[in-house]
């Protein structure tokens, strides 16, 4: 049979620099490098597999390599782009569903990128951040109203999370990514004074010593959820949704359940892990509440608990919801967000950005008065320290962070992730391929990307005259919007730049 | 004239300042003149565009009654507003606030001053304190009735500001004819040139008075937290918010004024590590509950109230405030000649520290008794 799809790139290599010394041949879980079968000095390339992960080119001692879109054009038209081609082919092939792996890469407008900052200038100092303590101490969960002067009858303070900075790994299961990229995001958030989310894979026992940093998942398919799990963590976040695949749950095939997999998720090995869409117990808010409940009585109200949301377009009526049914915490993922693998239709065309929803959400939980109930975490692509002082000024109070983390693993976003061949040893089991992950070397990478972005948030601070954290939070005149409508403008809550 | 869009309410405007104040602990009274020129020697700090004052013990023989200072645009906007106040409110008795032609001091509106009583029935059908009801009652007035503005509210005790140099309008209102146990005062330098006399300083609230030197850089941080608990920022200036916080803590939340101050301007995390342990506990649950009301960016406020003052500088220390005592009276101002001018030698004078309050009582009750 004909394969028809195109292959998207061409492989250059430069004979010139080439030495055939088989590295991008052992590298390429692809298989897209290969010696010719009867010249051992000449190498063969099948394009047609290759994913652009970079991971040859990387390693190439002689820089021999390079890969670019393949000039190879189907007939233009603006309606038929060549991807949706190339969708219909593949559908034709198999009968099946469009998978895809990470954020959407469709060109939707990005409104981080469109409101910008502010700064002190004469009427106010910037602050030094150098000479002054500049602070980004956060606590995460729900806060009394008001404190109690009355010693007899002292405010009781509900269990809180602490964080050095209020940026904290994102869930990601082990299963969808390998345990050595989770161990490397444990220990980093361990030496960070930040806390890293298992996902709904359990908490395998080799990260039994970072649970105290861990974001427990109670997930639709309660995988890994037992007492110490839930005991021993730094908070428990049931998920509802997923900001890459909101409505969608999860599938990891029967063959892949092996046994550190099937130990860790507490269930035999071989047989399929299905995370049904819905929770079959939560069909309403009411047994939200009761399930919100239910842990806390579980962990003797000890833990906060989170209630992760998919950013769709009544955000703020389920924020507003999810708060009074108990939630410590609400996360908002935006349509933006990762994922090891979600239909690509789904990913693609549902669900709204978070800067939207956060920006909703903590204006109505304030025009209701429970603000205070709850704490606010963004995420859904939160791509640098700026995206981070942005989400802060909307209303969050941390924002949670998981492409950006395993890029600083070595991820290239070559968006194949549900293909289980990671070439960086991330988004895979395959042995000889995890082992391309050494924790113990990448939690540094991950850590500075921490400290580094940490650093430039400092500054910014200082720059509005800010020195915490606390007094950036919703502060939405250090907000200026930028190429905006007036409905934009007004959903976010910010004015236009200028005015 | 001024631009409507120009004014306090419809455009945030940051502006430098001068404050001074001045309190006898043992509740005796003086007259204007010293707080007249104190701030006068800090002339270069105000720019003509405002000027203030917030007087103490002034009305002994009325001291049960909310004194109203009211300013009306026209005689139009005075009967309308009068019928509100006549609705809600027993009015003892009313008149002009007594002036001075200045001549520097222009373009006044008409200021009248009331003292009232709520309506016993319309309190009791509110089911609110009366100071409550008193709150609600100018907020309405000041929100609701075009070219009327309460600016006062507070018993035995009045604000007298406007547009001008402060000195002028000391000598404006003839505050040499009032005697009161604790006086601050307030000079503007906005860097904006709207002008109206409401937007002058002090701001009050009831008996809370605030004059303020700074911007702060936590401005809608700190709006969008208090305007959760029922208050409107209507002034968008930073006087009017942190008025709404003292008003939540101390009065609402029951706090007193050293907590609200740890509030306010939180001891750094550096430092609340090194606290002993109940202590920084304390600190640490402040700090989580009230991380809304965190006031960071360069301050210095005198807050006045019946029976004291509180003067409190922004943890960094980014604005002056000095502090000085001689005898039974306790000076705060922007700067120390302001105290010196008064009292060449006090017995001890001192930078106020970042984020530590100094807080006056005075024994105004029992002053006023022998009087």
């Amino acid at each position: 049979m004909i394969d028809y799809t195109l292959p998207e790139f061409l492989v250059d290599r430069d004979l010139n620099r080439c030495i055939q010394c088989g590295v991008c041949v052992r590298q390429c879980a692809n298989e897209v490098h290969a010696f010719a079968p009867n010249d051992p000095k000449k190498m063969i390339v099948d394009e047609r597999k290759c994913v652009n992960c970079q991971r040859c080119v990387t390693l190439c001692p002689t820089h021999a390599l390079s890969i670019r879109k393949h000039p190879n054009q189907m007939r233009e038209s603006a309606n038929w782009q060549p991807q949706l081609i190339k969708e219909i082919f593949k559908q034709a092939d198999t009968g099946a569903v469009l998978l895809s792996g990470m954020g959407t890469p469709q060109p939707y407008p990005v409104y981080w990128d469109k409101m910008l900052l502010n700064a002190s200038q004469v009427t106010n100092p910037s602050i030094d951040p150098l000479r002054e303590p500049m602070e980004t101490r956060t606590f995460l969960g729900r806060k009394p109203e008001r404190f109690s002067p009355d010693v007899k009858n002292p405010t009781v303070m509900p269990p809180q999370l602490e964080l050095k900075t209020p940026i904290m790994f994102s869930a990601m299961s082990f299963g969808s990514i390998s345990l050595n990229a989770q161990k490397s995001l444990a220990m980093a958030a361990q030496e960070l004074g930040t806390a890293f989310n298992c996902g709904e894979g359990g908490l395998h026992q080799d990260l039994q010593p970072y649970a105290k940093n861990c974001v427990v998942q109670v997930a639709s398919g309660r995988f890994g959820v037992y007492k110490d799990y839930l005991m021993n963590c730094a908070a428990v976040e049931i998920k509802i949704g997923q900001g890459a695949k909101p409505g969608i749950g999860g599938h990891l095939p029967g063959e892949k359940v092996n046994e550190e997999v099937s130990r860790t998720r507490r269930i035999p090995q071989g047989t399929d892990s299905i995370s049904p869409a819905p929770h079959h117990d939560i069909y309403s808010i009411e047994d939200l509440r009761q399930l919100i409940y239910a842990i806390k009585e579980a962990t003797n109200y000890t833990k906060p608990v989170f209630v992760k949301i998919a950013a769709v377009h009544n955000a703020a009526a389920i924020a507003s919801g999810t708060a009074r049914a108990g939630a410590d915490a609400i996360v908002i993922d935006g349509f933006r967000g990762g994922t090891g693998a979600a239909p690509t239709r789904v990913r693609d065309n549902v669900g709204i950005p978070v800067e939207l929803a956060l920006a909703v959400i903590d204006q109505r939980l304030r025009d209701e008065g429970i603000r205070q109930q709850v704490s606010l975490i963004a995420t859904g692509s939160i791509r640098c320290s700026t995206d981070v002082v942005k989400a802060i000024a909307l209303g969050a109070d941390a924002v949670y962070i998981a492409s950006a983390a395993l890029i600083s693993l070595g991820c290239h976003l070559c968006r194949n992730c549900y293909t289980g061949k990671c070439n960086w040893g991330i988004a895979t089991q395959r042995e000889d391929l995890t082992r391309r992950l050494n924790p113990e070397h990448s939690y540094h990478r991950a850590g500075n990307l921490i400290n580094a972005w940490t650093h430039e948030i400092t500054e910014i601070m200082g720059g509005m005259g800010i020195n915490a954290v606390d007094s950036l939070r919703s502060n939405r005149k250090a907000l200026r919007g930028i190429g905006l409508n007036d409905s934009e403008l007004r959903v976010l809550g910010i004015s236009a730049a200028g005015e | 004239m001024i631009k409507e869009s120009l004014k306090e309410g419809n455009v945030r405007i940051p502006s430098g300042c001068a404050i001074c104040g001045i309190i006898d602990r043992t509740g005796r009274r003086f007259n204007g003149n010293d707080i007249i020129e104190s701030i006068a020697v800090m002339h270069d700090r105000s720019n003509g565009l405002g000027g203030g004052f917030a007087a103490y013990g002034i009305y002994p023989e009325y001291k049960d009654f909310y004194a109203l200072h009211v300013f009306y645009d026209s005689n139009e906007s005075k009967k309308t507003a009068e019928s509100f106040l006549n609705d809600h409110f027993y009015i003892e008795t009313s008149g002009r606030i007594p002036t001075e032609k200045t001549p520097t001091i222009r373009q006044q509106p008409k200021i009248w001053r009331y003292f009232v009583k709520p309506n016993r029935y319309k309190l009791q059908e509110s089911e609110l304190t009366g100071e409550e009801y008193v709150a609600q009652c100018v907020l309405k007035v000041n929100s609701k009735f075009d070219g009327a503005y309460v600016f006062s509210c507070g018993k035995n005790m009045g604000v007298f500001k406007g547009v001008g140099y402060p000195e002028d309008i000391g000598r404006f209102y003839r505050l040499e004819e009032y005697k009161a146990y604790l006086w601050t005062a307030h000079g503007r330098f906005p860097t904006n040139t709207p002008g109206w006399w409401g937007g002058a300083h002090p701001f009050a609230l009831l008996d809370r008075t605030i004059v303020h030197n700074g911007e702060i850089s936590s401005y809608d941080a700190n709006r969008r937290y208090v305007e959760m608990y029922g208050y409107a920022c209507k002034l968008q200036t930073d006087t009017e918010v942190i008025t709404y916080l003292f008003d939540l803590l101390n009065r609402r939340h029951g706090l007193d004024l050293e907590t609200a101050a740890q509030i306010l301007t939180a001891p750094h995390w550096e430092d609340v590590d090194r606290m002993p342990a109940q202590q920084a506990e304390r600190i640490r649950t402040l700090r989580q509950i009230y991380s809304g009301a965190l006031i960071t960016g360069p301050f210095s406020i005198i807050l006045g109230f019946n029976g004291g003052m509180v003067a409190l500088n922004d943890r960094l220390k980014l604005r002056a405030l000095i502090a000085a005592e001689a005898g039974d009276r306790v000076y705060v101002a922007s700067e120390e000649c302001a105290i010196r001018k008064l009292c060449p030698q006090p017995d001890k004078v001192w930078a106020c520290e970042g984020g530590q309050p100094v807080i006056v009582y005075a024994d105004y009750e029992k002053a006023h008794h022998e009087e």
